[in-house]
């Protein structure tokens, strides 16, 4: 009878799938550990949880590097029946959402001291978010990214809520929850339609029926019955796509970002705007590349009009914006449309473009978050874009900081901002290159040129924080500004990171590129 | 075949998909809203268990126990925000919700 279960269990699962998911195996111990440890520790030393969450996530990354370098040759590399796949595409993506986990722990110590919030839920919703995300990068099958999606989602709906006697933050948690269920009640249906098309939740196979069904309809030869798939593969097509608008904020179904921004806890704004959407472009590219792949002509266009709507309407509500939280919620909603060239681009240089890209923009708003948190103080808010007046004279090496995370989102040569958005344009010029050859469409060029002019209209915006900093003729007031150590550490992380993305980024692009090339093929 | 076509439960399933989809939109009560989000969870629910059915294949009911609990857990995240919201003002109309605009 023993003997029986045994071996029930090991045909179950291998233990040696085990491994593939080691990260997310140590970051949910440690979220759960954390959340007794909030339990036995006094208030005063709550702070203990934040270090044991950074440690935990120092682990997970270390895991994530042995799975990466004991696999080199191997990849992809796949278990549970199918359905987690490590490959070149999951290890990039993982390492950024470590990355962001790590800065969004490391600005929000100060924060919640400042609030008088200092809980350990905190750290363990943030490691359960992450575990979310990474699963988002691996999930190779429709059940297993809905269920991470969903853990994601969740946490991050009570991090929105995380200072409860806050109004700003119970109306910022009741919109984004309410429009966070309804996209993923669209994107769930999407979902169905894709099962019904192919019989099966497993995204390769997913892949194969969706070619059948578009080969099929270029033959016209083929029996009327698959043909016949094609309207409901359509609608299930722009239900996912109009799902996934709504996570990474683009426009038409972006409202809910610059509320959910604004109303959030700062350091919960600084994961929100990072992780989550990281988390959400790796869904969008598992699905729509590796499951819809086929389907690109149908696709492509679609994403374009909206990359093309997005940039602008983000860079239009960022021009009047005082807030700057607010502001920084455009601007990530613009960024957003930058981000979705990658995708219509399609190519090494896009996919190159978009992980770049994304790890630059969770360094650079990070650091503008964290500037923001340590203007805060008990009573005075500091999230207007007037507080950082004079910020030069107080506290020069701030002010230079947030300079640079500035020029870095606006694009600056020489910052890693720049290196982001030049492998995106250049993503999307080869792609218009080759389409042009093929069937005479430009408007991929046309799509650049609109993406170029925005970056520059963009820098009005960003320079402002700098001309209130360098040029103000006030002091918004002399008290020094609010640091802790983990807080200075994050900032710095994030500056040097920008720099060497931006002046020497050799080693990472190429890194990235034999990644993504193995993944491609 | 016996019983009704399966392009009959899409179609129902579409409509009750549509009606969540609306009623979301034009409520203007945070609980109301909530349970037209449900409403089409469970749309998409029949249209998993009907191509369930249509292809003889276990996953896609195995795919309806996984949204219910996840439906419910959000039920429970949910209901607590709800519950901060009308602790600090006394109200549950989404357009009284308005400290964050332009």
């Amino acid at each position: 009878m023993t003997l029986l279960l045994q071996a029930n269990t090991f045909s179950l699962f291998s233990v040696n799938d085990l491994r593939l998911i080691a990260p997310e195996l140590i970051l949910t111990m440690c979220g759960c550990i954390a959340l007794v440890m909030e339990v036995i520790l006094p208030y005063k030393k709550s702070k203990w949880t934040a270090y044991f969450a950074l440690t935990g996530i120092a682990l997970a990354a270390f895991s994530l590097v042995m799975l990466w370098s004991g696999n080199r040759d191997s990849l992809p590399l796949s278990g549970f029946y199918g359905m987690v796949r490590i490959d070149g595409f999951a290890l990039l993506f993982k390492f950024i959402f470590l990355v962001a986990a790590a800065l969004a722990i490391g600005i929000a110590t100060r924060f919640l001291d400042i609030e008088g919030e200092q809980h350990g839920e905190y750290y363990a919703l943030v490691l359960f978010a992450t575990v979310g995300m990474m699963f988002l990068g691996s999930g190779y099958d429709l059940i297993l990214l809905y269920i991470s999606l969903e853990l994601m989602a969740l946490t991050f709906y009570v991090l929105v809520a995380f200072t409860k006697r806050e109004k700003r933050s119970n109306e910022a948690a009741m919109k984004y929850f309410l429009l966070g269920a309804f996209s993923s009640g669209i994107l769930l249906y999407g979902m169905s339609l894709l099962y019904g098309i192919a019989g099966s939740t497993n995204v390769g196979e997913i892949g194969q029926s969706v070619a059948a069904i578009v080969g099929s309809v270029k033959t016209a030869e083929a029996g009327d019955a698959i043909k016949g798939l094609r309207p409901m593969l359509l609608l299930g097509m722009i239900a996912l796509a109009a799902g996934l608008f709504f996570k990474i904020s683009a426009v038409p179904f972006h409202m809910w970002a610059p509320d959910a921004y604004e109303g959030a806890p700062t350091s919960v704004t600084a994961f929100l705007s990072t992780g989550s959407k990281a988390a959400s472009f790796a869904l969008y590219a598992r699905i729509f590349i590796s499951a819809l792949g086929d389907m690109r002509a149908d696709w492509a266009p679609l994403l374009g009009l909206v990359a093309a709507i997005t940039i602008f309407v983000g860079n239009w509500g960022a021009v009047t914006q005082e807030n700057s939280k607010r502001l920084l919620a455009y601007s990530s909603i613009s960024n957003a449309g930058y981000l979705l060239l990658g995708l219509v681009a399609g190519n090494l240089y896009g996919y190159v473009g978009i992980f770049i890209y994304l790890l630059v923009y969770t360094l650079m708003n990070m650091g503008a978050f964290g500037i923001v948190i340590s203007l805060r103080r008990r009573g005075i808010i500091g999230d207007n874009v007037d507080d950082m007046a004079g910020l030069a004279h107080k506290a020069p090496g701030m002010a230079a900081m947030m300079a640079i995370f500035m020029l870095s989102l606006g694009g600056l040569p020489l910052t890693g901002g720049f290196m982001g958005k030049y492998y995106l344009l250049l993503g999307l010029w080869q792609r218009g290159q080759v389409e042009g050859k093929a069937s005479g469409k430009t408007w991929y060029y046309w799509l650049a040129g609109w993406a170029i002019i925005n970056i520059v209209i963009s820098f009005y915006y960003y320079l402002r924080f700098i001309k209130v900093m360098y040029l103000g003729d006030r002091i918004a007031d002399d008290k020094p500004l609010s640091l802790s150590p983990a807080l200075r550490t994050a900032l710095a992380v994030s500056v040097l990171g920008i720099i060497i993305i931006g002046v020497y980024p050799q080693p990472i692009i190429s890194f990235a590129q034999d990644l993504i090339r193995q993944w491609m093929h | 075949m016996e019983g009704p076509q399966l392009s009959w439960y899409l179609a129902l399933s579409a409509i009750l998909f549509t009606i969540g989809v609306v009623g979301v939109i034009i409520k203007r009560n945070v609980i109301a809203m909530f349970m037209c989000i449900e409403l089409m969870l469970n749309a998409v629910n029949l249209t998993f268990v009907a191509f369930s059915s249509y292809f003889r294949d276990v996953t896609g009911q195995l795919f309806v126990f996984i949204v219910m609990t996840v439906a419910a857990a959000e039920a429970a995240v949910g209901l607590g925000i709800i519950i901060t919201i009308f602790r600090n003002r006394e109200s549950l109309d989404v357009d009284e919700a308005s400290v964050l605009k332009l």
